[in-house]
């Protein structure tokens, strides 16, 4: 990838089609309405044998996973698509949260794990961050949102061809920031990615480290470029 | 003893005992046939070879002057006493020389070994005992002849040669077999005596060894059915013998204590529940009710419902507290462990921590002197060191000059030590220190301060789990906080 890349900040945000698989009625029927609101499809099946053939025959962008579930579970569910070639990105949900849980989770093919109880703006920040994942921009060297530009390889950032300073963390948030450019990113995706940890901190410490980057990379000038999303997490969009 | 026989078959201790007893007498039994045996083989072996020696002597005496020096010589050996058996007969069989009266009939028809043990009398033998049981009217048995009632009664078994001499004439060279006989009886008589003690060896051994193991077995069970029964502060009994029913019963007691432990905790667990979790919960249902009552602007139901999530989200928060808390606590834990570097995660939460200390004014200090790796769990150990800063952080921005923080990595003798100390009041009362670990413990003075009050239990569940130890300390002013972790095993 030497050619510059087309300019990526207009994130694919478009209608997704989302399998999900939980056998609790009322939990599905929420999920598949709340995601309805957000502008997707969702199927649901309510366990995981009906889940396995419509994973099977269906083209979905995300499925999602309950680990539990009645005729079979979750992980073998998983297991057995990617042993079919099915690549479709997996988010588990468990009422199961320990550190190996979420490694057994991981290592049966799912691509994040979340854990029961759970916000819906986490599961959908989630979810689309998932579907980004297929078109992948982990290959590219340089990220531009707006006048924004992070050179991977180079380490540097500038912003309207100001060279900005950014500490070794600063730059990594950044970078995650980035990449995700367009989508919402929320505090515990920022706490796993950036720091690569999975606990709850007591204090919202990731708030601080993002209004310091936010102060590096909009101070002095004119429009915001990371932004507060209320009740959620943060996004970074060009104007 | 008041069990019956079937109930006393029916414990361990007596099936192992008549096992252990028949196993044994088969056993004596095999080697005493066997030595038998060997040792008749041995002497029947030895017999023969005393009859080829004699059967030489005579074939010489014969050679030397024929019939009448070999019937001398015959004579001669027949009258020493305990002599072999000798006779000389015609050819019809008619005895003319020897020590022997009688035979069993047949027994000198046919040439070489007799093949097996054969009856006789000797001369003088009837009469003696015809004089002994006083019944002397009945003649003498002639030689050749069968007499089956002596016979019966008095005969001797032996085993002879039978040769024929060139004359057609019989010579027949034997020895008495009363001696293997002897041996043999000897032999059973010894093999009964054993069998005989070996039985009443095992009953007794069954009944003082066996049944006093019984016994502790059975005060066993009586005390594990006294405990089952809901008395979980009772004990097994410890004799102070310190054979295998102590160990057992110790390590019984062992699990028995944590057991108790476990309940006590889960005892606490939800009263704590019932307490703490109690009050957010109304707190919720309150807010919920309290809006619904009212005619507000939609932005207040919007405020209304921002505030329900954020509550739930910390009861979320508590509620995952309180199960990793008990599930480490209860030494369950899947959690999987590895080498983890004490000083990168020193330095991770430090830096995590570093904009928020800045914010609040606090001055945060780290010292780690160099890659301090133990075995253990990142994760937990990062939590554990957060929530630990986290306190710190808040709880120094009371101190009377300027709030700091410093966290320090060493080794200390077979330890790890990793120290947060603060400037802030710390926590004066020792009593008050040992219950800032205690779950949803909140010190007064901490009320105010937002948080579950769970941060430190799980930080010292944490510790348990690496075998390690969470102690506060006064740091005069302010509090020191330290992980200790064994510097070698942690899980």
């Amino acid at each position: 990838m030497t050619a510059p890349q087309p300019s990526s900040e207009i994130a694919y945000n478009g209608p997704m089609k989302i399998l999900v698989m939980e056998d609790d009625r009322e939990a599905a029927d929420y999920l598949q309405k709340a995601f309805a609101e957000a502008g997707h499809t969702a199927h649901v099946a309510g366990d995981g044998e009906t889940g396995f053939a419509l994973a099977d025959a269906g083209d979905y962008d995300v499925m999602v996973v309950d680990r539990l579930m009645p005729r079979r579970d979750g992980l073998s569910v998983i297991a057995a698509l990617r042993s079919r070639g099915n690549t479709t990105p997996v988010l588990i949900l468990s009422a199961l949260g320990e550190v190996d849980d979420r490694v057994t989770g991981l290592r049966a093919g799912g691509d994040d794990y979340l854990t029961k109880p759970y916000a819906f703006s986490e599961l959908l920040a989630r979810v689309e961050v998932l579907n980004r994942r297929a078109s992948a921009r982990e290959s590219e060297t340089v990220y531009r949102v707006g006048d924004l530009e992070l050179d991977r390889l180079s380490h540097s950032v500038k912003r309207a061809g100001r060279e900005i300073t950014l500490q070794p963390r600063e730059f990594r948030l950044l970078e995650y920031l980035m990449r995700h450019a367009g989508q919402v990113v929320t505090r515990t995706m920022l706490l796993e990615n950036v720091w690569d940890y999975h606990f709850d901190p007591q204090t919202n410490v990731i708030d601080v480290h993002v209004s310091r980057l936010r102060g590096k990379i909009e101070k002095g000038f004119d429009k915001p470029i990371l932004h507060t999303i209320r009740g959620a997490g943060y996004m970074l969009k060009g104007g | 003893m008041a069990l019956s026989l079937p109930a006393i078959m029916k414990t361990t201790a007596a099936r192992l005992s008549a096992l252990y007893l028949l196993l044994f007498a088969l056993c004596a039994v095999l080697l005493v046939l066997y030595m038998t045996s060997l040792s008749a083989r041995m002497l029947t072996a030895q017999t023969q070879e005393t009859i080829n020696d004699e059967v030489l002597g005579l074939a010489r005496a014969y050679q030397r002057g024929g019939l009448p020096v070999l019937v001398r010589v015959v004579e001669n050996r027949s009258r020493q006493p305990g002599a072999n058996l000798y006779l000389i007969a015609d050819a019809n069989g008619q005895i003319l020389t020897g020590n022997v009266q009688s035979l069993a009939p047949g027994v000198i028809e046919t040439e070489g070994w007799t093949t097996e043990p054969f009856s006789y009398q000797r001369f003088g033998e009837g009469e003696l005992d015809r004089l002994r049981s006083g019944n002397t009217d009945q003649p003498a048995p002639q030689a050749g002849e069968s007499n089956p009632q002596s016979e019966g009664a008095k005969g001797h078994n032996a085993i002879a040669l039978v040769l024929r001499l060139p004359n057609q004439m019989i010579m027949l060279v034997g020895r008495d077999l009363g001696e293997p006989e002897r041996f043999r009886a000897v032999i059973s008589r010894a093999l009964t005596l054993a069998l005989g003690m070996m039985g009443l060896g095992g009953i007794l051994i069954w009944f003082f060894v066996g049944r006093a193991a019984l016994k502790r077995i059975d005060s066993v069970s009586d005390a594990s059915r006294r405990i089952m029964g809901g008395d979980l502060s009772g004990r097994l009994p410890v004799t102070g013998a310190g054979d295998e029913f102590d160990r057992l019963s110790e390590n019984l007691n062992s699990m028995l204590a944590r057991i108790a432990m476990l309940n006590e905790g889960l005892k606490q667990v939800s009263d704590n529940i019932a307490h703490d979790l109690k009050t957010p919960l109304t707190r919720l249902r309150n807010r919920a009710e309290a809006t619904l009552a009212g005619r507000h602007k939609t932005e207040d139901y919007r405020q209304a419902l921002e505030g329900t999530i954020a509550e739930s989200d910390q009861l979320i928060k508590t509620f995952n507290a309180i199960l990793m808390i008990s599930r480490l606590e209860a030494g369950y834990s899947s959690e999987q462990t590895g080498p983890v570097d004490l000083a990168a995660t020193v330095s991770d939460v430090v830096e995590l921590y570093e904009p928020v200390a800045e914010e609040a004014g606090v001055a945060l200090k780290t010292t780690v002197p160099e890659a301090l790796t133990i075995n253990g769990n990142r994760e937990l150990i990062g939590q554990a060191l957060s929530n630990i800063v986290d306190n710190a952080i808040k709880y120094s921005t009371d101190a009377a000059e300027t709030p700091k923080v410093r966290v320090a990595l060493e080794r200390a003798g077979s330890e790890i030590k990793l120290t947060v100390t603060d400037n802030g009041h710390g926590i004066p009362e020792d009593a008050d220190r040992a219950r800032a670990t205690e779950r949803f413990v909140r010190l007064e003075k901490s009320r105010s301060q937002p948080g579950s009050g769970l941060g430190l239990s799980l930080a010292k569940a944490i510790m348990t789990f690496h075998n390690g130890r969470l102690d506060l300390l006064p740091a005069n002013p302010g509090l020191s906080v330290v992980m200790s972790f064994p510097l070698r095993e942690t899980h």
